[in-house]
């Protein structure tokens, strides 16, 4: 299991300042393949800025990333997207008047090219969809339904397949489950388990426990933008991931 | 789900969406109709509904422009503005003497860089709404355009400059009368709407465009270029403008300062019955062609039976609050479970 345990995604020493406030100080982070690494902190313990700071959205004050053993400069959420690092927001960061396919390609559409004109490859981008949510086992009605005809579930898995539709390497989940009906969440909890086993990374942000302890395989806490504790998920416990997140061990 | 159901529930589906296309044009059919039988004899005759396109040709294209931007979730007040300095520019080159093909142009350039100062000052000065940038402009181009022309009506243009505006096209060789000829600006309609359909729904920046009407910060994530995208929106809002300058160029031989006066809101009230929503993402071009022909007709319609023009003020007042409210309950029946 050589390539299970690969080394996809580091960061060292990353520090984000926003004016004077220190919002991340000497954070390190470490994601292998077909690994799922939970994430928990209290509100404003940096987890969020954290993430922005992956997927290319905030520049780091100072650290760096590494990305397959190689240090990367992150100018933009492409560049993170490029190298198969795949960011899926708390608020989903869907447009609800588009239909589902459109939405999974939104950015980085199949189109024929007439001189400047770009013009939308509209079947492709149907065949692409429905293949694409057939691997990952999603069920909606059709690829051409809008997404604001969806339940909190049925985006929440839209997004994961947006965020998994061109060969993504890891997998950042911010509060995958906080929208959602319960009935819904063991199904987006399946989905990644199911990534997992494709070999993505996958970093789940959240505030809850019943999530951290079913999908992942290690657990890190945030408090007050520093690493305040890390273990394998098998070596601690509910109350203890709960006492890290209010700073206390 | 029983089968019963799921009967239903396909034809829900089924129709909410033609509904949601079509719906606006049986509005407009709806309204032809009572017109033809209020006016039998003239409404639906040849020279009044060249007419009623005539008297559409500019409007049509001012409001196509603000289409794009209300779907981008914006609002462009300067469209009639930008018209009226374009129309001067044109006047003033053409009184200088420069040829046809150059003051053709003009406008249409003039149009283009008024509409990127607004794209450029949305997004370089981060104005906290569209609203705000275009309404100084509405006043900056006014302005810019009575100091350029002295605030007086420049008028005479060649027959090659009034073309778009006032040329006619002769049908006579199909066997039709003299009189029964076609507007050149109907084909040019014709033509812009169908372009603006082909760049709206088949190419990608279009897709661009309702996808940051859609959601913006969705738009942002998925790697697009926002700004780039809203510069576009404006610029082309502003170029259709100067299309609309030069058609009025055509229909009236004159540029005066009082052109195009509101006719940003005649502008925005038509992508509004045509069934764009203020908050972007929602609209469609054909809808705003509808939008603009309900308003034409109801200004025809309405001349035609000598209902004084402050009525015409009220109805179409009313029309548009009536037109979001049937949007309203259809979004009702869309969404219902």
């Amino acid at each position: 299991m050589s390539s299970a345990n690969q080394l996809l995604l580091e960061a060292k020493n990353v520090t984000k300042y926003f004016g004077t406030i220190t919002a991340l100080e000497n954070v390190n982070l470490k994601i292998h393949a077909g690994e799922c690494l939970g994430v928990v902190g209290d509100n404003g313990a940096g987890k969020t800025t954290l993430m922005k700071v992956l997927s290319g959205l905030y520049k780091p004050s100072a650290g760096s990333l590494h990305f397959e053993g190689k240090e990367k400069v992150l100018e933009s959420p492409r560049d993170s997207q490029n190298l198969g690092l795949e960011m899926v927001y708390q608020d989903l960061a869907l447009a609800g008047n588009l239909p589902i396919g459109e939405n999974i390609f939104l950015g980085r559409e199949p189109t024929t090219n007439l001189g400047l004109l770009k013009f939308l490859d509209y079947k492709k981008i149907k065949e692409l969809t429905e293949a694409h949510l057939g691997k990952l086992k999603i069920n909606v009605k059709s690829a051409d339904q809008k997404v604001e005809e969806l339940s909190g579930g049925q985006r929440q898995a839209v997004a994961i397949a947006r965020s998994t539709a061109f060969n993504a390497k890891v997998v950042i989940m911010d509060e995958p489950t906080a929208a959602l009906a319960i009935k819904e969440v063991g199904k987006v909890l399946d989905l990644i388990n199911s990534l997992k086993k494709t070999g993505v990374g996958v970093i789940v942000i959240s505030h809850r426990m019943d999530d951290i302890f079913a999908v992942c395989d290690r657990v890190m806490a945030l408090f007050q933008g520093t690493n305040f504790a890390e273990s394998e998920l098998s070596n601690t416990s509910r109350d203890e991931v709960i006492g890290w997140i209010m700073g206390k061990k | 789900m029983d089968s019963k159901d799921q009967e239903k529930d396909s034809l829900y589906l089924k129709l909410i969406p033609y509904f949601e296309k079509y719906g606006i044009l049986l509005l407009l059919v709806i309204m032809i109709v009572v017109m033809h039988f209020l006016q039998p004899d003239v409404f639906l005759s040849w020279r009044n509904v060249t007419n009623v396109f005539k008297q559409i040709s500019w409007q049509s294209m001012l409001a196509l422009g603000v289409f794009m931007v209300i779907v981008t979730a914006g609002i462009d007040l300067s469209v009639g503005s930008i018209m009226m300095l374009s129309l001067m520019i044109l006047a003033i080159v053409a009184k200088a003497g420069a040829p046809w093909y150059i003051v053709v142009i003009t406008p249409l350039i003039a149009g283009f860089l008024c509409g990127l100062f607004n794209g450029l000052g949305i997004t370089l000065l981060r104005m906290p709404h569209p609203f705000i940038m275009t309404l100084g402009t509405l006043y900056i181009f006014r302005g810019t355009g009575n100091l350029i022309s002295g605030g007086t009506p420049i008028s005479g243009f060649t027959d090659e400059v009034r073309y778009l505006g006032h040329g006619r096209i002769d049908l006579t060789w199909l066997g039709l009368e003299k009189s029964q000829y076609l507007p050149v600006s109907l084909v040019l309609i014709a033509i812009v709407y169908i372009i603006f359909w082909i760049f709206m729904n088949k190419t990608r920046t279009g897709k661009w465009i309702y996808a940051i009407g859609g959601n913006p910060n969705a738009a942002r994530a998925s790697g697009i270029n926002v700004n780039k995208i809203l510069v576009i929106v404006y610029s082309l809002c502003g170029f259709l403008s100067g299309i609309g300058a030069l058609i009025l160029a055509g229909r009236t031989d004159s540029g005066y300062p009082n052109a195009g006066l509101q006719s940003e809101l005649d502008a925005i009230a038509a992508c509004i019955i045509g069934g764009a929503s203020f908050f972007g993402g929602r609209g469609t071009v054909l809808g705003v062609f509808a939008g603009v022909m309900i308003m034409g007709i109801l200004r025809n319609g309405l001349n035609l039976m000598d209902v004084s023009s402050f009525w015409q003020q009220v109805l179409i007042g009313s029309i548009i609050v009536l037109a979001v409210y049937v949007d309203v309950l259809r979004r009702d029946f869309g969404t219902r479970k």
